[in-house]
């Protein structure tokens, strides 16, 4: 009992932030649904790609491409979630009373990263509901709880390149956003969320190695396609954990630095 | 006892990109050189705040003020410690600011000229974010910020109107609840009154005074109005370029004043006569060296 209303007050701090996000959800309820449509039609628009050609094999081209997408969408907007929670601090201009509260930054950002999985979940779901209803894809042998295992190994990666990203607006306002897209981007080339990697140039193959979502995708689709389980998909989680175990000190580190960096040379705010 | 604030020889000082260079000055670097030394524009050093020291007491309302980028932000970000001072050290109630961050943070809150907030969010949902950061008991919390509100004249229907909606001055408002929420030891208020009508204004500078005789609160508080500060603050340094030019206490500035003038020669240069005093006014144009400064000058001739 105590315990727990400990656990609680530990959590308080953290929770705030993602009350404060679903608060803006609510209020900007209307763009939400707008963010969800265009994502439900660019998955179908992707999918439909697969239903196009020989009728033979469609289900699986249509679960690869499916697959791949639903997984983008979701590290995508794991990620973004958390790299872009500074900048809009930033925009709003609120940062310095957030960054003022007696809280430890690993407690702002567990808030911020756990409302980006949530969010991140709640989205994919919704549109993983969708896709079901407008393609008959089969399941069947598909093994769905290693591929939820899967996704909550590259949560932890994706969390730290985050962290990392998070620093940039912090640094250089202007610049910061632009460069996390830009980042974003090139993970989405290199990681084969729409193809296997082995289609890209030889140059680009140990970028690909870098990227934690290229062994998401790889293992996610074992198990949607050819019902892997944990254990057979265990080489590629173990890549994945260690990925995340060394990105998010990592990522945290460099988002520290970069915090101590702007309060010497006045970057956090400069008006009033 | 020791200070609630303590600052010694505080100093911080900014790069900043220079103004716009001009083309001439690139052409006659010629194109190529744009290649091999990409255009950094050199940096010009501003020295924001100088070797600045002073005490605050517990329970003291202390002012600054100084004209526009003589520092005053600065030096309240330093010890907000939203900025750290190149040199120098600054304790509030003997923990200090760059070393134990954290136990100084849940002494202080601050309130700033433009209210900071969520603009999409009510009133209610930015202080309950603000109140989870500090962690207080979110029903405690609700029914303290609805207090402080009452009390500041807020209208209580427009606790969940968002906050885009609300005028600057109840925005304003908003924010020093924000500040008071979590029971400060030391407040920091800069420029809290700007912006707001004169019957807000002494709302809020009541309440100020309020929370001083009932907490025991320390006030550290910026100002551009001269009546603010006077009725407010037990002592004010006046910052000019970064420096302190003068600590006293409002009537000690003022007489400050006479006392400059007669040491040039003539009191009645001061444009005034007898007994009277100088208005913080004029002792704050003489001290900041504006045109009073001459003013001056010509009555000591
Ligand atoms: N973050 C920053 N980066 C670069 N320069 C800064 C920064 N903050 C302040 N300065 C510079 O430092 C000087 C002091 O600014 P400051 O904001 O402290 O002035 P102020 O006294 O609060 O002015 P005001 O009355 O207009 O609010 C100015 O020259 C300003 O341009
Ligand atoms: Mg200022």
């Amino acid at each position: 009992m105590i315990g727990s209303a400990r656990g609680a007050s530990e959590l308080r701090s953290s929770l705030a932030l993602v009350k404060r996000n679903l608060s803006l959800v609510r209020r900007d309820g209307g763009w939400e649904l707008v963010y969800m449509a265009y994502e439900v039609v660019n998955v179908l628009t992707i999918g439909f790609i697969g239903v196009s050609g020989n009728p033979e094999g469609a289900n699986d081209r249509v679960l690869f491409l499916v697959a791949g997408a639903l997984l983008w969408g979701f590290l995508s907007m794991l990620f973004h979630e958390v790299a872009e929670s500074v900048a809009w601090e930033r925009w709003e201009g609120t940062i310095e009373y957030s960054f003022m509260a007696p809280q430890s930054r690993v407690k702002y950002m567990a808030g911020v990263c756990m409302w980006g999985i949530c969010y991140g979940l709640v989205r994919t779901m919704l549109c993983l509901a969708a896709v079901t209803l407008a393609f008959s894809i089969s399941l069947e042998g598909a093994n769905l709880w290693a591929a939820l295992v899967t996704l909550a190994a590259s949560s932890l990666a994706f969390i730290g390149m985050g962290l990392a990203a998070a620093v940039l607006p912090l640094i250089s306002p202007e610049k910061g956003s632009p460069a996390t897209h830009i980042f974003q981007a090139l993970v989405l080339l290199v990681s084969g969320v729409y193809y296997d990697v082995s289609v890209l140039p030889a140059w680009m193959q140990p970028l690909s190695a870098l990227s934690p979502a290229t062994y998401t995708l790889r293992a996610a689709r074992a198990a949607l396609l050819d019902g892997a389980s944990v254990a057979a998909l265990s080489p590629e989680l173990v890549k994945l954990l260690v990925l995340g175990i060394v990105l998010v000190p990592l990522g945290y580190a460099v988002f520290r630095a970069g915090e101590r960096y702007a309060m010497r040379t006045g970057k956090l705010k400069r008006n009033g | 006892m020791a200070a609630a604030v303590e600052c010694v020889g505080v100093s911080k000082a900014f790069r900043e990109a220079p103004e716009e260079r001009e083309p001439s000055a690139d052409r006659r670097r010629g194109a190529l050189s744009w290649l091999v030394a990409p255009a950094i524009p050199k940096r010009v050093k501003v020295e924001a705040v100088h070797d600045v020291s002073f005490d605050v007491g517990r329970g003291e309302i202390f002012g600054i003020l100084g004209r526009n980028g003589s520092g005053k932000s600065t030096l309240v970000r330093l010890i907000a410690t939203l900025l750290t001072p190149d040199s120098g050290t600054i304790k509030v109630f003997g923990k200090d600011v760059v070393a134990d961050q954290i136990k100084v943070r849940k002494m202080i809150n601050r309130v700033s000229v433009e209210a900071a907030f969520f603009k999409r969010l009510s009133a209610s949902e930015n202080l309950e974010y603000a109140a989870g950061l500090y962690d207080l008991e979110p029903r405690e919390a609700r029914a303290r910020a609805r207090d402080i509100l009452s009390r500041l004249d807020f209208p209580a229907r427009k606790m969940n109107s968002s906050l885009e909606n609300l005028s600057r001055g109840m925005q304003q408002k908003v924010a020093v609840a924000r500040a008071l929420l979590t029971s400060p030891m030391a407040l920091l208020l800069d420029e809290p009154t700007t912006g707001l009508d004169p019957v807000s204004k002494r709302e809020v500078q009541d309440f100020v005074l309020e929370v001083r005789a009932t907490h025991d609160t320390t006030v550290i508080l910026t100002t551009h109005d001269m009546q603010e500060a006077e009725r407010l603050c037990d002592r004010i340094a006046v910052i000019d370029g970064g420096r302190f030019v003068a600590l006293d206490t409002p009537h000690g500035l003022r007489a400050r004043g006479i006392a400059r003038g007669a040491g040039e020669g003539a009191g009645e240069g001061l444009g005034v006569t007898g007994e009277e005093l100088p208005s913080l006014e004029q002792v704050f144009f003489a001290l900041t060296g504006t045109q009073t400064d001459d003013w001056l000058r010509e009555g000591g001739e």
